[in-house]
């Protein structure tokens, strides 16, 4: 459950993104408290992907403020990389690499030394039920147990907030659910989860969304309050409620 | 208009198999829909339909058309939107539409009301390259470019995979516009929601039709009763109905628990939820949904 007696871990005062005349991202403003789950919503083009980008530290903002585990986006770039794990659907891991050459890879790029490495890839395999799959290459694996590793390696450093972009898609309803599990059993360890979905069900077991539409935040909240709010009887359609009238259609 | 009969089909000399022995048709004028995951062999039956890639056994034919004897004759009679973005991303969107028409012998004007509600959203566009537009202008840029010959039969694979609820509930609407042109679509999802705007739909998994039915149909031969119980804090709600000895199986689903139990009736859940601390709890019997009956599937 997130914590409020830490100090936020984002936080964000107007952050916004210009590119040229226009404003991909608008004077977002919020927190994200240790260990909340947090759903980062929007239609396709909305600017999830460029806030995204500011967050970890891979776009300079064009104005406003944000600190990432305490570090400025503006100067302290390096230093929040180390402190962030990232993890999309499209890329994560090296296919031609096994199991545990992946876990070593990552666990070096974030710095971490080998007899580090060598704890963690023995807690990861076990935690992963894949032992025995350990010298398989991940091009091998099944696309679930590609996803389950590519977030556990994402986490192999104990980051303070790890980046999810879309995470589950392409996989079964039960995959689905297990990877749930496993951020639910990252976000108790008090990391803090910023994951976006196209899965509606999914934002509610977010503990707060909030939800873009043409770079602004529209609505922020936990999805019980934005129901309330909206009195409609699912995230879907409060989604809907406020994303079918975007203007932006550009990703 | 559409039959496949115990069609197989492995890659790897065998290693992976990506269809076992698959058999179901489709009616003219419907609209089915292929539910699963990714290495279900949905594009591997759709390319098989297509005339893009051979069974290992099995027949299949397409409008009346075998799939390898008369594949030149199904290849003009079907439109094809893969689930890879495959047009040109250097050539405009009109470009690209103008060279499918002409690649089938035919014009845009000589078609322009079947592509009409479709195209007319992405006309303002027409001179911006496809490789620039937006993931919802591109999947209507594919869906206009598979049409544009007026096919028989429509294959979608996959067309709403990484697109916002909005543009996937657009999409649906015109699937279902053309559904009344009397034109036939197949399409593919792993959205187990979008199901039930099927007329019929095949559950898949790694290969193996699950079930293939109606979506009231495929509902209502779920097993049993079906409980949804909710509370504050899901997680640990999740966990502690877990553990409860009478609970059969738990799922997340949005912001309930679906749960069966091992016995028949809700037995005392509440009450050792109350013990466990979850005084705020609920339980209501509730209908499953189609993502319900593939979990079950799946077991």
């Amino acid at each position: 459950m997130p914590s409020s007696a830490t100090p936020p871990v984002i936080t964000t005062d107007k952050l916004t993104k210009r590119f040229g005349h226009f404003v991909a991202a608008s004077e977002l403003t919020f927190q994200v408290a240790k260990g909340e789950i947090f759903g980062f919503l929007g239609a396709n083009g909305a600017g999830k992907t460029t806030a995204m980008r500011m967050l970890c530290g891979l776009l300079k903002p064009s104005s406003g403020k944000a600190t990432i585990a305490g570090f400025d986006v503006y100067t302290q770039t390096e230093k929040i990389k180390r402190r962030i794990g990232y993890m999309s659907q499209k890329f994560s891991l090296y296919d031609n690499l096994t199991v545990s050459e992946n876990i070593r890879f990552y666990g070096g790029i974030y710095g971490m030394n080998t007899a580090a490495i060598r704890t963690k890839t023995a807690e990861l395999l076990e935690e992963l039920q894949l032992e025995k799959e350990a010298k398989t290459l991940v091009s091998d694996l099944p696309l679930g147990w590609k996803q389950k590793l590519a977030f556990s390696v994402s986490i192999v450093h104990n980051p303070d907030i790890v980046f999810l972009d879309e995470p589950t898609g392409g996989v079964d309803p039960v995959t689905r659910r297990q990877f749930w599990d496993l951020i639910y059993h990252a976000a108790d360890r008090g990391v803090t989860i910023f994951v976006t979905t196209h899965y509606m069900d999914e934002a509610e077991y977010c503990n707060r969304v909030s939800i873009m539409v043409d770079g602004v935040i529209a609505a922020l909240d936990s999805p019980t309050r934005l129901k309330q709010q909206f009195g409609l009887d699912n995230m879907e359609d409060v989604f809907y409620e406020l994303a079918r009238n975007a203007k932006r259609k550009a990703d | 208009m559409i039959t496949l009969s115990n069609i197989k089909k492995t890659y790897n000399k065998g290693a992976v198999q990506a269809l076992n022995d698959i058999s179901f048709s489709v009616e003219k004028g419907e609209l089915f829909g292929l539910i699963g995951p990714d290495g279900a062999g949905k594009t591997s039956l759709f390319r098989i339909l297509t005339t893009l890639l051979l069974p290992d056994a099995g027949q299949a034919s397409v409008d009346g058309y075998d799939v390898i004897k008369d594949y030149r004759h199904i290849r003009n009679r079907v439109g094809y939107m893969p689930g890879r973005f495959s047009l040109y991303q250097d050539l405009t969107v009109e470009e690209n539409l103008n060279f499918f028409a002409t690649v089938f012998d035919t014009t845009i004007k000589e078609n322009y009301d079947l592509i009409k509600d479709i195209y007319q959203q992405i006309e303002p566009f027409k001179d911006r390259r496809a490789g620039k537009l937006s993931g919802g202008m591109k999947q209507k840029l594919a869906l206009s470019c598979a049409l544009i010959h007026k096919p028989s039969v429509l294959f979608l694979d996959e067309p709403t995979t990484g697109v916002d609820v909005v543009s996937r509930k657009e999409f649906w609407a015109m699937l279902k516009k053309l559904k009344q042109e009397g034109i036939t679509i197949l399409v593919s999802t792993p959205y187990m929601d979008e199901a039930n705007l099927c007329d019929r739909i095949a559950l898949v998994q790694k290969g193996d039709i699950l079930s293939i039915d109606k979506p009231a149909a495929i509902v209502s031969s779920f097993p049993g009763e079906l409980y949804a119980v909710r509370a504050a804090g899901t997680h640990r709600l999740l966990q502690d109905v877990r553990n409860y000895q009478g609970t059969s199986t738990c799922f997340a689903f949005g912001d309930a628990l679906h749960v069966t139990f091992k016995n028949a009736g809700s037995q005392p859940l509440l009450e050792y939820l109350h013990t466990k601390g979850h005084a705020d709890a609920t339980i209501e019997k509730i209908q499953p949904t189609i993502e319900d009956c593939f979990i079950h599937l799946l077991k």
